[in-house]
């Protein structure tokens, strides 16, 4: 560490620390989908990441129409393309939802079988239409270069970007979820779902829902992903296990629950990174996670319902 | 009373084992030339995991998404003394280290890690072979049953297990040979194991321990052990109220499950030749479930079935048409779980009954005008194979 001063250790940490922060958007973007869906619902779907997968391949579609046909556009069709993705990774949602899942509501490890099947079916789908080779969208000029608050600072603009997608969409889910009508019968249908039915909510199409918003978001993560790293047909199956542990970590029903796993994992991860090889990092934390759910299965946060 | 007969071996049971015993110890070994049988005995060595995987899946209800972690540590185990036999310092004397491994030379080690030393004797790498996954899988057990994690949250724990091994295996190279695993492994105790009489003989040892491990497996399940492991299944707290200690049956179908796998990836560096961390990751743990659902997760003779079938499939799919076999792959996930939860097994057994039905029912025309048939014919199907009644009949049939 000689030779290096204070002043320079400090902004080391401040980019770690960003790092950190970085790693912990993506985490959470992915999360929240996966926490709406298993800790509403019950269901493991190990597909989620194919349909993070979805909304970067949507994105690069539209960059690349837009490109193509509307270059005046180019500023612009980021923000179209994230509502695309949403859309689009909700629609596939809906179908998966209509042919599989429904059906296998009461069998959870069953779902969880059938889940990995169709993100098989899904990764090969993307490889016959897209290529086995990666893709990048375009980004608007806007999303290029760094922010340089000192000399030694260099915070790069598509990161500060992910993260405030990532909080704008973590509010809004959160003021979904309790604030809106529909938000209201989920949490009800999770609490109690045969007294949810006896008031008369509609549970399956509540499913349904829940199920279509949570692949939706996967979609606008995937969306957030290009601006920070190229597409390929597995590029949604790497995290698929990160985010899982997260959602269980923070407490399966607990959005605030969700939060603070994704904070503390990836914070973890980047900290520890900083002293040893990525792997180790890696490795020692979700040992120590794992450690952890050991000693408290409920995980950090969790609501206490009558079973 | 109940329990004393149940013990006993139904006959189709019986013929259902010496069949697959026919067909892995005679009928294969004539059908094919030496390299398809070294693929078979692969295979076979994956079927070690599903019958552990009905074991605890199928009987007991936990879903373990992990057991490439034991298959790996077991094959590693082995792959650690071959590798060592084969680096003596005679035929590693170019290296800058001589006599310790060739990927450790490529590592800059400059001697043999303390964790290594151990496994230069045979019956340390035997003894590590079982004792490594058998308390991995015991630590791991007792933390969760004993907190009554089960379900989903112990099948994204044992992936996450699974997920950890691999990043430190593939993060430790020096160590552990990294992503290629360990490799170029030649002989035991001086015998050359990839010598097509070598490959016979662990063909025959890897067989006849998988056939030992389904009957070994079964007399479990059919003992008061068993009978209590499907209880748990079904009714964990009833089990529970009545004072067993639920948590250790789960132990212990969790190790016996892990170390039938250790067994298998044992067999599997012995008839393969090596050992790598792709083995040991998320993805191959899963498709040894989905080995396990294809034969049907409550069937032992039908995991073995289904390792075969699925494996020869993806050695066919990625021979002749590479791209669809995911597609396939996928697919057989989903009409397994949603259309044939009880795999290949569910579907001879439903033959089975028809046949059994249909020969009880056949006898019944000639006998219309006798007052004892109506009773005969409203059997139901399976009444009518306990009854004595229509059996005699049906044999005579046959003979006849």
């Amino acid at each position: 560490m000689e030779g290096i001063s204070i002043s320079e250790f400090g902004s080391i940490l401040m980019m770690q620390g960003f790092n950190g922060l970085s790693v912990f958007s993506v985490l959470l973007l992915m999360a929240l989908g996966l926490a709406i869906i298993f800790g509403q619902m019950g269901v493991i779907n190990m597909a989620h990441g194919e349909f993070l997968t979805i909304g970067a391949y949507t994105t690069f579609v539209f960059s690349y129409l837009t490109q193509t046909y509307f270059p005046s556009l180019m500023s612009t069709y980021f923000l179209f393309a994230i509502v695309g993705a949403f859309i689009f990774a909700g629609l596939v949602g809906l179908l998966v939802e209509w042919l599989l899942i429904r059906h296998l509501y009461k069998r959870p490890l069953d779902s969880l079988l059938a889940t990995w099947g169709l993100s098989l079916i899904m990764q090969q789908i993307f490889r016959s239409t897209f290529g086995a080779k990666e893709v990048s969208a375009t980004l608007p000029d806007w999303l290029m270069g760094s922010w340089q608050p000192t000399d030694t600072i260099d915070i790069p603009l598509n990161g500060l970007f992910v993260m405030g997608l990532t909080i704008v969409l973590t509010c809004l889910v959160g003021l979904f979820m309790y604030r809106s009508r529909l938000g209201l019968k989920m949490r009800a249908t999770t609490q109690n779902r045969v007294m949810a039915g006896a008031v008369g909510i509609n549970t399956a199409m509540v499913d349904r829902m829940t199920f279509v918003l949570g692949c939706g978001i996967a979609g606008v993560a995937g969306a957030a992903f290009t601006t920070i790293g190229s597409t390929g047909p597995t590029s949604g199956s790497l995290y698929i296990v990160d985010a899982f542990l997260t959602v269980v970590f923070g407490g399966a029903q607990s959005l605030l629950g969700t939060l603070a796993s994704a904070f503390t994992i990836a914070q973890t991860n980047s900290t520890l990174e900083f002293f040893m090889t990525g792997s180790m990092a890696k490795v020692i934390t979700l040992l120590s996670i794992i450690a952890i759910l050991m000693m408290r299965p409920e995980g950090l946060f969790s609501i206490k319902v009558r079973k | 009373m109940t329990i004393s007969k149940g013990m006993q071996w139904s006959r189709a049971e019986l013929a259902s084992v010496l069949i697959l015993a026919a067909v892995i110890l005679i009928v294969l070994p004539l059908a094919l030339d030496i390299f398809r049988l070294n693929l078979v005995g692969k295979y076979l060595t994956y079927a070690f995991v599903a019958v552990g995987l009905v074991l605890c899946w199928g009987y007991g209800g936990i879903l373990s998404l992990g057991q490439g972690v034991f298959f790996g540590l077991g094959g590693y185990c082995i792959a650690m003394f071959l590798k060592l036999e084969a680096s003596d310092p005679e035929s590693t004397k170019i290296q800058s280290t001589p006599g310790i491994p060739d990927f450790m030379d490529w590592n800059q080690l400059t001697e043999l890690p303390a964790f290594w030393v151990p496994f230069k004797s045979f019956t340390w790498a035997l003894i590590a072979m079982l004792l490594v996954p058998g308390v991995l899988a015991a630590i791991v057990g007792f933390a969760m049953f004993k907190r009554r994690v089960g379900g989903v949250y112990f099948a994204i724990i044992t992936q996450a297990i699974a997920a950890i091994l691999t990043i430190l295996i593939i993060g430790q190279q020096g160590y552990t040979g990294g992503v290629n695993g360990i490799t170029d492994l030649r002989t035991l105790h001086g015998w050359d194991i990839r010598t097509d009489s070598a490959k016979y003989i662990l063909y025959y040892v890897n067989a006849a321990l998988l056939i030992g491990a389904v009957i070994g497996v079964r007399y479990i399940l059919k003992s008061k052990l068993g009978k209590l492991l499907i209880a748990l299944r079904d009714k964990e707290e009833r089990v529970r109220f009545s004072g067993y200690d639920v948590a250790s049956f789960k132990v212990f179908m969790f190790v016996l499950a892990a170390l039938l796998s250790a067994i298998g990836g044992a067999m599997f560096t012995l008839q393969v030749g090596f050992m790598s961390p792709s083995f040991v990751g998320i993805v191959p743990s899963i498709e040894m479930v989905i080995f396990t659902a294809v034969g049907g997760r409550m069937s032992l003779v039908g995991a073995v079935y289904g390792s075969l079938l699925v494996n020869w499939a993806k050695t066919f799919f990625s021979e002749s048409f590479p791209e669809l076999w995911l597609l396939f792959m996928g697919g057989l996930f989903i009409a397994v779980v949603m259309y044939f939860p009880n795999g290949l097994a569910g579907i001879v057994d439903q033959f089975m009954k028809k046949r059994a039905a249909a020969r009880a029912a056949a006898p019944t025309p000639p006998l219309v005008t006798e007052p004892v048939a109506p009773a005969v014919g409203a059997l139901s199907p399976a009444d009518a194979t306990a009854s004595p009644a229509p059996q005699p009949l049906a044999d005579q049939q046959v003979r006849a």
